[in-house]
C-alpha cells in the first residue's frame, strides 16, 4: 500500500465544482433517489399512478386465471367471468347489465359535496356501469403496460449489451435483426400480429413487448460501445474476468441510468399503443376490456352520451402523463447535465460565500 | 458517397425483405380469405370459389406464395408492377386499389409535417431562449400533456366536439367581449414570455400584445372576416411584412440598411403585383398558374437584390428571393379565397363549413376548379391535420428546446458572445444552426411514425388513405392488399433512414459517411 498522501481539506474543497459538494460522500443510488424526490412533479405523478392503480385494483376486484370468457353461472344464472374472481368494494361488475338509473344513463357523480351516486361514470345504452368497465379497462392498460415495459427492457438491454460488447458480426446480425422490427410501425405489426395471437391483455402486452424494445436495445448498444473502452473495463479484463461478468458486473451498472428512463418512456408509449390497436379493434377484443375499446365502442355515442368518452380518455391521459412526468424526474436524477440549477439555498449560496470570503482576505 | 448510398440502401432492402416475409406469413396465417364466401347460399359460388382459390393462389402454402408475390413485386423494378388482385376491394389490382391512397395519405402528413415541423421548431428554441421562464414551463407542460395524448381521442374529440363547436361557431361568427378578453390576455402573457427582458420590456411587450389582439378581433367582429375570409391588397401587405421580417430575423437581421428596405420592399412589389397577378390567374389556369407566381416574385427579389444589394449583394438577394417565393404563396392564398363565397354556397351547409369526414366534397370536384378544389381539400385537411399536429408538435418542441439549450452551452456560443456580436446573431448564425442538425435526423424517423399515426386519423375522418386500405385488408385477410400497404411504408422507412444519414452528413461536416 501507498503511503497515504496528507491532503490539505481547503486545497480540495476549492477544487471541486458545486455539484461535487452537493453529492460528496453519498452513493449513487442515495443521489439519485434525492434528485427524483426534489422533482415534485414526479413525485405527484407517483402518487397519482399509485393512487389510480389502487383504485382501479381494489374497486371492482379481478379476475385471476381462466379465459376471460363469459360464462354463465349454472347456479345464479347469472353472467360470470371464467377465472378465479376476487371480489372488490365495488358492487357492480362490468359485463353486467343493469337498470338506467338516471334517464339516459348520464353520470351521479358529484364533485362537491363528494357523492359517487349509484353509477359515477353513467351508464351506457345497455345499462352497463361506466365505472366498472372504466375500471377493468385501466387494470388491463396497466397490466399491459407493466409487462411490455419489463419484457422489452430485458430483451433491449440483452440485445443491445451484446451487440455493443462483442461487436463483429454479433452486433451485425443483431442489429440487421432490429432494423427488421424497427422499419414498420408498430401500430402496423402490432395489429398484424395481434389479429392471429392477441385478444386478452397478457398476450397483447407479450407482442407489443417483443416488439418494443429496438429504440432501447440501440441506446444500450451505443452505451455499451463506449463503455468498452474505457479503463475499469480493461483492469477487469486484465484481472481475468469473464466476458459474462464484465457485461453484468462492470459496464451494465452504468448504463442503468439510460435503461431506466427509455424504459420508463416506453412504458408511456406502451399504454398509447396499446389503446390505439383496441380503438381500431386490433388490441384487446371483446369479452376483455380495454380504455381504447370502450371509446371505439361508444364513439359514435360522442354527441348523446359524451361521458361514455369522457372517462376512458381521461384515464389514459392521466396515467399516460404520469409516466411520462416520472421517467422526466428519473432522467433529471440520472442525467445531471439537464439538472435544474439548485435553489438559492443551497450549493450556490455556499459558493457566493465562498466567493465573498475570498474577496474579503 | 455513392457506394455509402447504394450499400445502405441495400442493406436495408434486405432488411425490408425479411420485414415483408414475416408479414406476409402472419397476415397469411391469421384468417381465411373466402370465409364471407363459403357461407353464401350462391349455386355458382362454388365457381367463384375455385376461381379465386386459382388466382390468389390458395393451395399452395403462403411460405412459398410468398415467393410469387416476390416475384410479381419484383416486376416493380421494371416497371410491371403486380401487386396481385385485391379481393375486398371488388378484385381490382392492388396497385390500382393505392395509387389512389397514397396520394391521399400524403397529402395528409405532408402539411401536418411541414407544419409541426415548423410550429414545434419555433416553440421549442424560444423556451430554450427563455429557460426556466413562466413560458417556458407552461410550454413545457402542455407538451407533456400532448405527449401523453392518445391520437384517437383527439381526433374523435376534434371531430365531434371541436368542429362542430367552430361550425355553429362559424354561423355567426362574433367574438363575445368576455371571451376576448380572455384571449387578448392569454396572448399577451405569451408575447411577453417570448420577448422576455426587464420589467419594463415586460410590461411594455404585455400592453402591446393585449392592445394588438383586442384591435386584430374587434377587426374580424365588424367585418366578419371569419366567415368570409380576405386577403385584399392590404392583407397582401401585411401579411409579407410579417414574412419578411421573419425572414430578415433568420438571415442578415434588421441592421442592414440595405437589406432591410429591399427585403420589406417586397410588400409593395406583391402590392404592385396585384393586378398583374389577377390577370395572370386569369389566363392561366391550374397549378401552372401558383407555381409562375411564385417564380416571378422570388425572382424580383433576387434581382432588385443584385441591382441594390451593394456588397451584402449575395444575402440580400437571397433574403428577398424567399420572400418573395412566399409572397408569391400569398397573392395565390388571396386568389384561392376569392372564390369563398363561391365555394359556400356550394357546399352542402348542413355539413358545416368544416368537413369532418372524408378529402373531397363530390359537388365541389364536379365543378373542376383548380381554387375550389384547393380551398375544399384543405376545408377537409384541417381536422386531420390539426389531430396530427398535436401529437407531433410535442415531439418536436421537446427536441428542440433540448437540442438549442445543449448547444448555447457550448464554448464556441460562448465566444461568439465574447467577440461582441449581438444577440440575435449568436442565436441565429451560431446556435440555431448547430441546434438544428439533430433535429434534421429526426424528421424522417418522425415522419414514420406519423404514417403509423394516419391509420387512426383516416379511420376517424373516413379517409380514403392507405392506413383505411391497411385496416380494411386485414379485416378481410386481403394479404395482397395489406403487402402492398407494408411494401410503400417499408419503402417510405427506407428512404426516410437513407435521407437522415445523407442530411447529417451534409449538415455536419465531422461526420462523414462511408
Amino acid at each position: 500500500m501507498a503511503k497515504k498522501r496528507p491532503v490539505d481539506e481547503t486545497q480540495l474543497n476549492r477544487e471541486i465544482t458545486i455539484e461535487q459538494r452537493e453529492t460528496e460522500g453519498l452513493s449513487l443510488g442515495t443521489i439519485v433517489r434525492r434528485r427524483f424526490f426534489r422533482h415534485k412533479a414526479a413525485v405527484i405523478s407517483m402518487i397519482v399512478l399509485g393512487a389510480i392503480t389502487l383504485l382501479a385494483f381494489t374497486s371492482v376486484g379481478t379476475v385471476v386465471g381462466g379465459s376471460g370468457n363469459l360464462v354463465t353461472d349454472p347456479n345464479t344464472g347469472k353472467l360470470a367471468v371464467d377465472g378465479f374472481r376476487i371480489p372488490g368494494w365495488w358492487q357492480l361488475n362490468w359485463y353486467e347489465n343493469y337498470d338506467i338509473y338516471n334517464p339516459g344513463g348520464t353520470p351521479t357523480l358529484n364533485v362537491w359535496p363528494f357523492d359517487a351516486g349509484q353509477h359515477p361514470f353513467g351508464q351506457d345504452t345497455l345499462g352497463k356501469d361506466i365505472f366498472a368497465r372504466v375500471m377493468r379497462g385501466i387494470q388491463q392498460s396497466l397490466i399491459v403496460v407493466f409487462i411490455v415495459g419489463l419484457l422489452s427492457t430485458v430483451i433491449g438491454t440483452i440485445v443491445g449489451s451484446l451487440a455493443g460488447y462483442f461487436r463483429g458480426w454479433i452486433d451485425t446480425l443483431l442489429m440487421r435483426a432490429t432494423d427488421v422490427v424497427i422499419i414498420l410501425p408498430i401500430l402496423v405489426v402490432g395489429a398484424v400480429l395481434s389479429r392471429s395471437f392477441g385478444g386478452d391483455a397478457v398476450s397483447l402486452a407479450l407482442l407489443l413487448g417483443a416488439l418494443a424494445w429496438t429504440g432501447l436495445a440501440r441506446l444500450v448498444r451505443a452505451e455499451f460501445l463506449a463503455l468498452r473502452e474505457r479503463e475499469f473495463v480493461d483492469a477487469a479484463r486484465v484481472a481475468g474476468a469473464k466476458n459474462s461478468r464484465i457485461i453484468f458486473k462492470h459496464i451494465l451498472p452504468n448504463t442503468i441510468g439510460v435503461i431506466v428512463v427509455n424504459a420508463t418512456l416506453l412504458m408511456a408509449a406502451a399504454i398509447l399503443i396499446e389503446t390505439s390497436l383496441s380503438f381500431l379493434g386490433f388490441g384487446i377484443v371483446a369479452p376483455d376490456i380495454s380504455l381504447g375499446q370502450i371509446i371505439s365502442e361508444y364513439n359514435e355515442a360522442f354527441r348523446t352520451r359524451p361521458w361514455l368518452f369522457w372517462y376512458p380518455g381521461l384515464f389514459i391521459v392521466v396515467i399516460a402523463l404520469c409516466i411520462n412526468f416520472i421517467g422526466d424526474g428519473l432522467r433529471d436524477a440520472f442525467d445531471p447535465r439537464q439538472r435544474r440549477l439548485p435553489k438559492s439555498g443551497g450549493a450556490i449560496s455556499e459558493l457566493k460565500q465562498l466567493i465573498a470570503k475570498r474577496r474579503e482576505s | 458517397m455513392l457506394s455509402f448510398i447504394v450499400r445502405r440502401a441495400a442493406a436495408t432492402l434486405m432488411v425490408l425483405l425479411v420485414a415483408s416475409f414475416i408479414v406476409y406469413q402472419l397476415t397469411a396465417i391469421s384468417g381465411d380469405p373466402l370465409l364471407e364466401l363459403r357461407g353464401s347460399r350462391d349455386p355458382d359460388i362454388q365457381f367463384k370459389i375455385q376461381y379465386l382459390t386459382e388466382i390468389l393462389q390458395l393451395d399452395v402454402p403462403p411460405f412459398i406464395r410468398y415467393f410469387y408475390w416476390l416475384g410479381g413485386a419484383a416486376g416493380c423494378l421494371i416497371g410491371q408492377c403486380d401487386l396481385g388482385i385485391s379481393v375486398s376491394r371488388g378484385e381490382i389490382p392492388v396497385t390500382e386499389a393505392l395509387s389512389g391512397a397514397i396520394a391521399s395519405t400524403v397529402q395528409l402528413i405532408t402539411l401536418a409535417t411541414i407544419l409541426s415541423i415548423i410550429i414545434g421548431v419555433a416553440i421549442g428554441m424560444t423556451t430554450a431562449l427563455r429557460q426556466y421562464s413562466g413560458y417556458d414551463y407552461t410550454v413545457t407542460f402542455f407538451a407533456f400533456i400532448f405527449y401523453s395524448l392518445p391520437i384517437f381521442w383527439v381526433a374523435v374529440l376534434l371531430k365531434e366536439f371541436g368542429a362542430i363547436q367552430f361550425n355553429r361557431f362559424l354561423e355567426e361568427p362574433y367574438i363575445p367581449p368576455g371571451a376576448m378578453t380572455v384571449i387578448a390576455l392569454v396572448l399577451a402573457v405569451a408575447v411577453s414570455g417570448i420577448v422576455g427582458g426587464g420589467l419594463k420590456t415586460r410590461v411594455q411587450s404585455f400592453i402591446g400584445g393585449a392592445v394588438l389582439s383586442v384591435v386584430v378581433m374587434i377587426f374580424l367582429n365588424l367585418t366578419q372576416w371569419l366567415k368570409y375570409p380576405a386577403l385584399g391588397v392590404p392583407g397582401i401587405i401585411l401579411m409579407t411584412l410579417l414574412v419578411a421580417s421573419v425572414v430578415l430575423v433568420l438571415s442578415i437581421g434588421f441592421n442592414q440598411r440595405r437589406g432591410l428596405i429591399i427585403v420589406l420592399g417586397m410588400a409593395l412589389v406583391a402590392a404592385a403585383m396585384w393586378l398583374p397577378g389577377q390577370y395572370l390567374f386569369f389566363y392561366i389556369q391550374g397549378p401552372l398558374g401558383i407555381l409562375l407566381i411564385v417564380v416571378i416574385m422570388a425572382a424580383i427579389g433576387v434581382l432588385l437584390g443584385i441591382i441594390f444589394g451593394g456588397d451584402g449583394r449575395k444575402e440580400i438577394s437571397r433574403a428577398a428571393g424567399i420572400t418573395g417565393a412566399f409572397a408569391g404563396l400569398i397573392m395565390a392564398i388571396d386568389e384561392a379565397l376569392q372564390y369563398w363565397s363561391e365555394y359556400l354556397s356550394l357546399i352542402p351547409l348542413n355539413n358545416g363549413y368544416i368537413s369532418t369526414i372524408g378529402a373531397v366534397t363530390p359537388a365541389i370536384k364536379r365543378q373542376e376548379n383548380m381554387w375550389l378544389s384547393l380551398i375544399d381539400s384543405y376545408a377537409h385537411l384541417i381536422l386531420p391535420t390539426a389531430a396530427l399536429l398535436i401529437i407531433s408538435v410535442a415531439g418536436y418542441t421537446r427536441y428542440s428546446r433540448a437540442s438549442l439549450l445543449e448547444v448555447m452551452n457550448q464554448d464556441y456560443v460562448r465566444t461568439a458572445r465574447a467577440k461582441g456580436l449581438n444577440e440575435r446573431t449568436v442565436v441565429v448564425r451560431h446556435a440555431m444552426r448547430n441546434a438544428l442538425l439533430p433535429i434534421a435526423t429526426i424528421v424522417p424517423v418522425d415522419i414514420t411514425a406519423l404514417i403509423g399515426g394516419a391509420v387512426i386519423t383516416e379511420q376517424v375522418f373516413a379517409w380514403a388513405g392507405m392506413g383505411a386500405l391497411f385496416i380494411r385488408g386485414l379485416n378481410a385477410v386481403d394479404v395482397n392488399l395489406v403487402m402492398g400497404y407494408v411494401m410503400i411504408v417499408g419503402l417510405m422507412a427506407v428512404i426516410g433512414n437513407v435521407i437522415a444519414d445523407l442530411l447529417y452528413s451534409a449538415l455536419d461536416p465531422r461526420i462523414r459517411v462511408s
